[in-house]
């Protein structure tokens, strides 16, 4: 029979073919009018590239002079300080926020607020922030804290209000049903579910922190980031490269002791 | 009988001791800090103020200046997209080297590792003032940045769906006599390329984000139009953009999601 030969095709997630090939051509069609509207023309980008190789055989091999070090180590202390304390004042500030984020646990008007609050603060990049702040309360490393500090209680709250969400609604009723007042609802019925996460979010952010603070520097909000900078625009790239170095290390071992810590908590 | 009332405790007398060390070393790492950085509570009380008095500068946003906002915010996009697409070319062999079951031997899957944290470890700003250098001030640059920014985190996650991937199928494909190169369309592309997507759509959500601070480098983008609204205190001007910029931001999201929802 000449109607029993079928193809087969794959189906498709958009429900129909031509959906489909509409979506690619639209995608490609911004790709082609990005890469016209950003120049990306051929030769810049071979021009770049020859730049690029001379760029790393200055920046190689790393260097400093005894001083240069010394600053290095400075900044870079400035730094871990500024995550280390903008870690423990965000966390103090997303707890209360994140179980008014809970939808669980707070009344629909504080929700909507502390999820707008929360949106807001994962919505500006730590830079734009650090700008801002730098404004209000003047350059140095209180500028970095606050803004850290800005940023740690979006992230940490919505992840914790989203645990606070799932946890089990029968350990409350449980606690609530010996008679306890709704403060100690609150601490031995909700807090134990959540203070293995609680405490591996920490972490994790702080992580995080040390990260965003090697850069804030580069907008005037302390820390190595200010060095960098001045490294750039001095083309000293020698220096730049060690301070680069420093920064690749410092964020590694955070990145370590994070991953050990929520490994033995998790 | 006294010795009748047994107290339960959670934790063993060593984990309890290790429990209280670690939140002392944490009390004085914290303490030790603030004394580090030499900031008196006095300068932490005036913060809320200061805050309350920028915003009440910002209220109400310039509306007027909109209209200027446009061609900015379109070569922010032009550049998430761009850093996105080079990227996830970019990705795909730091992958296939960064995956155990992919990587060719031991130099190579070091060589994908070393790669995926230089580049995650390096922030984009950082990566967009190396740019700068190399190409020029302006977009450009900041495409590359975010490119460059972008392959750790892909190949890093790619990588690892890459690990998990059913190696009979590679086999067979292989065992019917593929090219390296038809090994990898037909027997692992088919199986990540889900993760590919979701991945890039996500990685392209995060970019939106950052783009709007290359400007600050001289990366172009939006963030040269809000470095210069900050500089002149032009504070109703600060306040269009940033409200501009949470909308992107927003909208990036909420498409990322959707996306991401089509694929798994």
């Amino acid at each position: 029979m000449a109607a029993g030969e079928r193809t087969w095709q794959r189906p498709t997630v958009f429900g129909r073919r031509g959906i489909k090939w509409a979506v690619y051509a639209a995608v490609v069609a911004f790709f082609a009018w990005s890469a016209w509207g950003v120049g990306a023309d051929p030769s810049r980008i071979v021009r770049g590239l020859g730049r690029g190789v001379t760029l790393l055989g200055d920046f190689f091999p790393p260097d400093a002079t005894p001083r240069q070090a010394q600053r290095i180590v400075d900044k870079m202390v400035e730094s871990v300080a500024m995550a280390m304390v903008a870690t423990v004042t965000g966390i103090a500030l997303s707890v209360p926020v994140a179980f008014m984020a809970a939808e669980n646990l707070a009344p629909r008007p504080l929700y909507y607020l502390n999820r707008g609050f929360i949106s807001i603060s994962r919505a500006f990049n730590a830079i734009i922030v650090a700008i801002l702040v730098v404004k209000a309360v003047g350059l140095g490393p209180l500028a970095g804290i606050v803004t850290i500090t800005f940023k740690t209680v979006g992230f940490f709250s919505k992840l914790l209000a989203e645990d606070l969400e799932d946890i089990d609604a029968g350990s409350v009723d449980a606690v609530r049903a010996v008679g306890a007042s709704p403060l100690q609802t609150l601490c031995y019925g909700v807090v134990p579910q959540i203070v293995p996460r609680f405490a591996g979010l920490s972490v994790y952010r702080w992580d995080i922190n040390i990260r965003t603070s090697t850069v804030v520097g580069i907008v005037g909000a302390g820390g190595i980031g200010s060095v960098l900078l001045t490294a750039f625009n001095r083309y000293d790239y020698q220096y730049v490269s060690a301070i680069l170095l420093a920064i690749v290390l410092v964020v590694l071992v955070a990145e370590g002791v994070s991953a050990v810590v929520r490994r033995r908590y998790q | 009988m006294s010795s009748e009332t047994r107290e339960w405790r959670r934790f063993d007398r060593r984990r309890r001791l290790g429990r209280s060390l670690g939140w002392l070393v944490a009390l004085v790492v914290f303490v030790g800090s603030w004394q580090f950085l030499d900031m008196r509570l006095v300068a932490a009380e005036t913060v809320p103020r200061e805050v309350n008095d920028l915003l009440s500068r910002m209220y109400p946003p310039d509306v007027a200046y909109a209209g200027e906002v446009v061609a900015p915010l379109i070569e922010t996009l032009h550049i998430a997209a761009l850093g996105t697409a080079g990227a996830l070319v970019l990705a795909v062999p730091v992958a296939l080297l960064a995956a155990e079951n992919t990587t060719p031997n031991r130099a190579t899957y070091w060589l994908g590792k070393v790669i995926v944290t230089v580049s995650r470890s390096v922030n984009t700003i950082v990566w967009a003032l190396i740019f700068v250098v190399v190409f020029g001030a302006g977009p450009l640059a900041g495409a590359v940045a975010i490119a460059f920014r972008s392959v750790g985190f892909l190949g890093k996650l790619l990588g690892e769906e890459i690990e998990e991937i059913d190696f009979g199928q590679v086999e067979a494909v292989e065992a019917a006599g593929a090219s390296p190169v038809q090994t990898l369309l037909y027997g692992i592309l088919p199986q990540v390329k889900p993760a590919l997507v979701g991945l890039s759509v996500y990685r392209w959500d995060i970019n939106v984000r950052d783009s709007t601070i290359l400007g600050f480098v001289g990366a172009g983008g939006i963030g040269v139009q809000l470095f210069r609204a900050v500089n002149a205190f032009a504070w109703g001007s600060v306040a269009t953009i940033l409200l501009v910029i949470l909308g992107v931001v927003i909208a990036s999201e909420v498409i990322s999601a959707y996306a991401r929802g089509l694929v798994r």
